[in-house]
């Protein structure tokens, strides 16, 4: 679950990314985040994953107030929240294996689990027989999924993802909103933001809409 | 929710299995290992600029060592020579001669009595026909006295010389020190270098090791933000970076010990003929496996603590964005 009460995010410098923002999204619902260039969307899951804090106001992660987590636990609170980015952000010189190993490299899983999971997470994302490549030689909308495998290897229960389908054409934009409507089904809590308004409104999921720093429109919980 | 209102919520799970903690220390330093021989020049490169500022300080010492056990072995052959009354008798020397044996501090002792003297006297001078025109022996009972070790260095000597002077069948005593001094003045003044030159290099591994695991992490910055990014605690972002400084350290003095090595095999020879010279059974111990593991650990130790510092400057400077 995640929960805004009244955030304000104000940058070094002066700039406001956030301006009293207000919502709450319950564990297992999925929402679309949209607006325009700079209102916020960005700055909002940032807080969520704790790569910022909040000026003002309180968020509230997995039943945690995350203004009172200390810097140590942020670790530890990361890897309950998959973060999925349009640049992908894999490491160039490993492989996808290694890569969607890392989160759980990172936190102390052995060997044979390591391998067990990221088949599985592979598997979901239909990159079984590119384990052994680099990110480099995969097309975009395949470096994406790579993204994707690595953000749910650990199987956390929040997502997020920063426009993940920028840079990918709309056939295969669906295809990953597709697959981000299956991990709700098994219970996940997914917050997406995108531009893309066309394909959103054709999945029937809740939207949310971010003007200048304040939630402008929330469609409530798709029927 | 009282947990939700507190803000606490549930506990993160955390790892606290020792096997698995060692498995994964294990595991990291390995891997550095690894990751330092992938780049083998630039590696040697580094351990041996360490090795060399390791070496120095540690060569010196060990030839500071070196001529301390040699100016010991010089010190047993410092001798006091006390020159008897003439009146005398060549029985009553003999009979000194035992008991100053007993005396603590005494080691070996020859008596050279007024007629052997004579004798060696005018083997060694070429006086011979000269001197049998003297009716009387002029030359007194002499008295070799070699201290033991424990009484060989410069003040016990003395203590000892004083002891023997007071003696009323002893005349003269005489003990040559000076120079026993000098070098013992000399050592000292070079070991208290020894350190100086230590620390300041010391401080040279520190700054270079610091600033190769500077670059490392500079080079590694978008690996740092990415792990960071999925979870990953600092203690783990920062253990590859320590153990690549152990490894540079422990390289280095793996390095410093041969050059070492080799420098004393280079001077096995000129230190032979030297310490002939002064009659010394002297000879240059090669390099020892204590040395070996000294080197090691401070060579360690060193890298460790210039990878402890350059990460904890700059590790905590990369968050992910
Ligand atoms: N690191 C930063 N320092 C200063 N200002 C920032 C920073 N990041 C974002 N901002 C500002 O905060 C506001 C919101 O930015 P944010 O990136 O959240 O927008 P966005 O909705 O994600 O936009 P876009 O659709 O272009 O990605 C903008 O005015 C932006 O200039
Ligand atoms: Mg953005």
């Amino acid at each position: 679950m995640i929960q805004f009460d009244n955030v304000s995010k104000r940058y070094p410098g002066g700039h406001e990314g956030l301006a009293g923002t207000s919502f709450r999204l319950d564990s297992g619902e999925m929402a679309f985040l949209t607006g325009h260039s700079g209102a916020g969307k960005s700055t909002l899951l940032k807080l969520i994953g704790l790569l910022e804090r909040a000026t003002r106001g309180q968020v509230w992660v997995n039943e945690r107030n995350l203004n009172r987590l200390k810097d140590r636990d942020i670790p530890y609170h990361r890897r309950e929240v998959g973060m999925i980015f349009q640049d992908h952000r894999l490491l160039a010189d490993r492989t996808v294996f290694d890569n969607i190993a890392l989160p759980l490299v990172a936190s102390g899983v052995g060997h044979q689990e390591i391998s067990r999971k990221v088949r599985a997470a592979l598997d979901k994302v239909g990159l079984l027989k590119k384990e052994k490549l680099y990110p480099l030689m995969l097309s975009g909308g395949e470096q994406q999924r790579v993204g994707i495998a690595r953000a749910v290897v650990t199987r956390p229960p929040v997502i997020l993802a920063d426009e993940p389908t920028g840079n990918l054409d709309p056939e295969l934009s669906r295809e990953i909103m597709e697959l981000f409507m299956q991990f709700n089904d098994v219970g996940v809590t997914l917050l997406i933001a995108t531009h893309d308004v066309d394909l959103i409104n054709t999945l029937d999921k809740r939207i949310l809409t971010l003007r200048q720093g304040r939630m402008a429109n929330d469609t409530g919980v798709a029927a | 929710m009282t947990g939700r209102r507190s803000g606490r919520g549930p506990a993160f799970a955390r790892n606290r299995n020792p096997m698995t903690w060692l498995l994964r220390h294990a595991q990291v330093m390995l891997a550095s290992l690894g990751r330092l021989s992938r780049s083998p020049l630039g590696t040697t490169m580094t351990a041996a600029v360490l090795g060399i500022a390791i070496a120095l300080p540690a060569g010196l010492y060990t030839l500071v060592n070196h001529v301390q056990a040699l100016s010991g072995a010089w010190d047993g052959s410092v001798s006091i020579s006390l020159f008897l009354r003439p009146d005398i008798r060549d029985d009553e020397a003999e009979r000194l001669a035992q008991r100053l044996h007993t005396l603590p501090g005494v080691g070996e002792l020859r008596l050279i009595t007024p007629a052997q003297a004579l004798d060696e006297f005018r083997r060694l001078s070429g006086f011979g026909e000269a001197l049998d025109i003297l009716d009387e022996n002029p030359l007194p009972a002499v008295l070799l006295v070699n201290p033991t070790p424990a009484y060989s260095s410069p003040d016990k000597a003395e203590q000892l010389l004083l002891e023997l002077r007071a003696r009323p069948e002893v005349e003269l005593a005489q003990l040559d020190l000076q120079w026993v001094r000098r070098l013992h003045a000399i050592t000292l003044a070079i070991e208290r270098a020894v350190w100086v030159l230590a620390a300041l290099l010391s401080l040279a591994v520190l700054l270079i090791v610091g600033n190769t695991i500077r670059l490392e992490i500079q080079n590694r910055r978008p690996e740092i933000e990415i792990t960071k990014l999925v979870g990953a605690t600092n203690a783990f972002i920062r253990r590859p970076f320590l153990y690549d400084g152990l490894w540079y350290g422990l390289l280095g003095g793996l390095i410093a010990w041969l050059l070492v090595s080799i420098s004393l095999w280079l001077l096995q020879g000129p230190i032979a003929q030297l310490s002939g010279l002064y009659d010394s059974v002297y000879r240059l111990e090669g390099p020892s496996f204590t040395s070996l593991l000294a080197m090691l650990g401070g060579g360690g130790l060193l890298g460790l603590t210039g990878a402890w510092i350059a990460v904890g400057r700059h590790l905590s400077e990369i968050e992910p964005s």
